[in-house]
This record gives structure tokens, sequence and C-alpha cells, in this order.
């Protein structure tokens, strides 16, 4: 179980901005959903919960284990994993590269494939691709998706895994997180608008303007949501503005 | 051959054994092996040390093995290779150098290869430099490489350098007929004290001839590097030269392009990144469970390859 304990994240670029003010926060069921306006604080929180940035006041606990000063990859290895809204680029690094590392032990061709199909990218072709700019945005959000996969932890993190998926893929997105919570033995956040992700979930957090401004669970929060503010039929289901 | 020398082999030319085809090593100054074939001949130089090579006009898919190893410490020596590729012929050529210096005095090889390359003709060169070996003296290469392309002849010129070479000056002119291309990939990384310095001329004569230089490399440590590359687009032809740096620690790299285009048809592009490592590429793979310093060498190595 993750939990934040009166997390705040300040920035002084000049003025000062209180981005994430005294969340509290505890993460134990199989799947919580994080949704909000944009510019709400959602990616800073699942950085903070990856240690990339630290927060200037609070405490991370994962099992009852204070984390706030721990390592990115102390934090990774401990089994918490995160997919980035925006999936680095590399030169010379492979697909099979990517999840090799990501899984951790010497995985052969066909497993890393495997990850790859349950995201919909047709694994041989994929494979040898360097995960560089000749990827589409919507094949490194997968590819992405896919290491976080193969790692298997304890708790992933997914910071809006449906941007820039297009239609078809979006509904095998859909059954691959679904399927995901069926099988998972850890915790899973998504951040996301999508009503169909957020239907998936056991609960959802909302967060604005740095804070938790709902919380509960799946059934009481979605109606609330979704008669609460304009549901904008987009895509595959609808998307939720906060 | 004792056990340096086998491993220099393997180094520079991936070779356990006898390679097949063609081949001439060369080792500590002297000839340790050749065999000919029907289409490639290999004549000893009388007038300076080198060979030349020739090879006959519709030669397919043949190799040629040109190995040197220098395992003696204090051996300098400059080394003409002559390389007559006929019309219509299709052949890969492996050249490499592996100095082994564990004594005081300096190691040295100067490689100047010249391709005289026939039209129609495809040639893959590959170059691969080694060094090893804990004495203070230096391990030094300086190769040359000079390449005639004739008509609608190509020409693919790979060099690694990966590891242990003290100072290096590469120069590589080449000159271009009509149609004729040339693809040359440089993989460099130096470390400690090293110093690289790659120097590219290319002239595109001809009509339709294209030129491609591009270069990878990684400076670590107080290493200091220099890409040079000047191309001169004298018809219609299209050249892109590209110089990717990774700089690390108090490294020093330095890219100079000049491109040149002396008719109105040709069309050039330089580009050169240098920089240090990306911080997110960092932080990807920390997510994933490594260390910074494992991070680091899975980008570099992945850079490199
Ligand atoms: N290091 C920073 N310095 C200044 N502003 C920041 C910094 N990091 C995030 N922000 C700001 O904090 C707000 C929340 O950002 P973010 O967490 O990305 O929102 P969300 O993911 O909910 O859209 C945004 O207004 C963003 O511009
Ligand atoms: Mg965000």
């Amino acid at each position: 179980m993750l939990e934040l304990r009166d997390v705040s994240y300040h920035v002084d670029d000049g003025s000062k901005k209180e981005i994430l003010n005294h969340i509290n926060l505890k993460i134990e069921d199989r799947f919580t959903a994080i949704t909000g306006p944009n510019g709400g604080g959602k990616s800073t929180l699942a950085k903070m919960i990856a240690g990339i940035i630290q927060p200037t006041e609070g405490q991370i606990l994962m099992d009852g284990e204070d984390i706030t000063n721990m390592s990115i990859t102390d934090r990774a290895k401990l089994g918490i994993s995160f997919a980035f809204q925006q999936p680095v680029r590399f030169k010379g690094i492979t697909v099979f590269d990517l999840i090799r590392l990501a899984s951790g032990k010497n995985v052969s061709i066909e497993d890393a494939c495997q990850y790859l199909s349950e995201v919909g990218l047709c694994a041989r072709e994929y494979i040898k691709r360097e995960v560089n700019g000749s990827l589409s945005g919507g094949e490194l959000k997968r590819i992405e998706i896919a290491t976080v996969m193969a790692r298997g932890t304890k708790l992933s993190v997914f910071d809006e895994p449906e941007a820039g998926i297009d239609l078809w893929s979006f509904n095998n997105l859909i059954q691959v997180f679904e399927q995901m919570h069926e099988k998972t033995n850890g915790s899973i956040v998504i951040i996301s608008h999508q009503e169909r992700i957020l239907d998936i979930a056991d609960k959802i957090v909302v967060i604005a303007n740095g804070s938790v401004s709902k919380v509960g669970k799946k059934e009481d929060i979605l109606p609330e949501l979704l008669n609460g503010s304009m549901n904008c039929r987009h895509k595959a289901g609808g998307c939720i503005h906060g | 051959m004792d056990e340096i020398q086998k491993n220099l082999l393997l180094q520079v030319a991936d070779l356990h054994e006898v390679p097949e085809g063609a081949y001439n090593i060369r080792s500590d100054g002297e000839s340790a092996g050749r065999r000919t074939t029907e289409n490639i001949d290999i004549i000893t130089k009388t007038d300076k040390p080198g060979i030349d090579i020739i090879i006959k006009p519709g030669t397919k898919k043949e190799s040629l093995h040109i190995p040197v190893i220098l395992a003696k410490a204090g051996l300098k020596e400059i080394v003409y290779n002559d390389f007559h590729i006929g019309d219509d012929c299709d052949v890969t050529i492996i050249s490499g150098c592996g100095i082994h210096n564990c004594g005081e005095q300096d190691s040295q090889h100067d490689g100047i290869h010249s391709f005289y390359i026939g039209k129609n003709s495809k040639v893959r060169y590959v170059e691969k430099h080694y060094g090893e070996g804990d004495g203070k003296g230096h391990r030094i290469l300086n190769p040359q490489t000079i390449i005639e392309l004739d008509e609608n002849s190509h020409m693919e010129m790979e060099s690694v350098q990966i590891k242990g070479v003290d100072s290096t000056v590469r120069e590589t002119r080449a000159t271009l007929a009509a149609g004729a291309s040339l693809v040359t990939k440089e993989k460099i990384m130096t470390h400690g004290t090293q110093t690289a310095e790659t120097k590219f001329y290319i002239d595109m004569n001809g009509e339709g001839s294209s030129a491609t230089v591009s270069s990878r490399s990684v400076a670590k440590g107080e290493s200091v590097q220099i890409f040079y590359s000047e191309m001169n687009g004298n018809n219609q032809c299209t050249g892109h030269s590209e110089c990717d740096a990774i700089i690390m620690d108090q490294a020093k790299v330095k890219a100079i392009p000049v491109v040149t285009a002396n008719h109105v048809d040709a069309s050039l592009i330089h580009e050169a990144a240098i920089g240090k490592i990306a911080g997110e590429q960092l932080i990807k793979l920390m997510t994933l469970g490594l260390t910074e310093a494992e991070a680091e060498e899975q980008i570099v190595n992945g850079f490199l390859k």
C-alpha cells in the first residue's frame, strides 16, 4: 500500500507556485483512477511517487516504510513502476532492449513480443526498432505501457496512457487494463480523462488545483463527474473535464 | 600465433579462425598469412611497405580480410594498401588494426588505403580499431582512406574505434563520379586523455552523385575529439553530413562542418549535435531499476551500437 501524508510541492521560479497542497491519499485498491483538469497536478503527483521529484513537505510511505528520500532506482527495485505521459526517446536503444531492461532478466524475443502484442503492436515489426523519433506518439505510448507490464511490480502508475492512441487501439487498450485489473497482484494507478478507463476503476481520485477535490468509490464518484461536468463524446467513450 | 595476437585478431576482424575467401594478415610488420583467390590477387609492393589488391571485374559476393596487428612495443610503421576494384563487382573488405602495447615506447600504425572502384561496383568496407595493454607507451593509429568512385559505383564504409587507442587522426578523402554514392559511418569512443580527430573531404563531381557522412561518438574523461567534414557539391548532387556526440565528464568535442555548393543543383545538409546524456533518458532507465551508472552505460552502448 502506498500512502501520501500531507504532501506538498512548491516551486520558486521567481514567483512562488504551489503545485500540490497537503495531499493525503492511500492507494490500496487494485485499481485507482486519478482524474481532474489539466494543470491540476496529476503528473506532478505521479512523478513524486516514482521519486523523480521530491515533495517540499510531507511523507510518502510504501507498505509502512518511509520512502520520501529514497532514490528513483531504489523505489523501482522496491516495486514502483511508472509509465510516462511523454515517453522518452533514445538513440540506438531498441524496443527489445527496453523490455529486457524493464523485466530485469534475460527475456527471450518471444516473451518480449508477448508484451508488445498485449498492447496491440504487431511484435515482429517492432521488436528491433529503435525507441526514437521514427516511432509515432501512439506507438511510443504503447511501448511505454509494455515496459511497465514487463516489470510486473506491486505498484504501476500510468500517466494518461490513452493519449495519442487511435480509436481501434483504444478499445484494445481498455481490454489490456481490464485484464490487468483481473490479473494483478498489486495496485494499478491510472491518470486518465477517459470515462471508460474510469469505469474500470475501484476508486476514483479527482485532483484539481493541487488538491484532492473528490475521492471515493467509482460507483459514487463517476456518476457525479458525468452529471456535474460537460461530457464530451469524443473518440472512444467520453472524456471528462474535471 | 600467440594468445595476444589471436585476441587482437578477434577484436579487429571477429576472426577466430583463418577467414574464408582472400586474406592478408600483417603481424608486427611482417606478413603472417595470405590467401588469394581466382578473382582477388594480393601482391606485395616492392617500392614501399604494403600490398596491391587487384579484384577482377565482375567479382561478386567475395570477401577480403586484411587485418593488421601490432603486439611488439615501439613498432612504428606506415603501410600502403591499394585496392584496384574492377567494374561490376560486389565485394566486402574487412580491415582493422589492433595494437597491444605493454612497453614504454609508443606503437604506431599508419595505414594508407586507396580504393579505386570501377563502374557499377559495390564495396562494403569495414574498419575496426582497437588498442590494449597497460604500458606507458601510446597506441597510435592514423589511418587515411582515399576513395575514387567511378560512375554508378557505391561504397559503404564503417569505421569503429571503441577502445584503447590513445591518439588517432583519421582522414578520409573521396571523389565521386556521376551516379556514384558513398555512405560512411563512424563510431568513436574516447576516454582518459585520448584524442581522436576525424576529417572528411568529399568531392561530389559527377551528376547525380550522393554522399552521407555520419559520425556518432562518445567522449569521456578528459578526452578530446574533433570532427571535421568538408563536402563540395560540384554538380547536381546530394550531400548529408551529421555528427552526433555525447559528451561526459571533462571531455571536449568540436564539430566543424564545411559545406560548399559549387553548382545550383547541389543540395547539402549538415547536422551537428553535441550534448550530455539527456536527463530524462537516465530517469526513464532508473525507473526500470537501473542505477545511474548502469543507465549511462546502456545509453552509451545503445548509441554506439
Ligand atoms: N518544475 C515546475 N516549475 C513550475 N511549474 C511547474 C513545475 N512542474 C509543474 N508545474 C506546473 O504545475 C502544474 C501542474 O502540472 P502537472 O502535474 O503536469 O498537471 P497535470 O498532469 O494534472 O495536467 C502546471 O500548471 C504546471 O505548469
Ligand atoms: Mg499530466
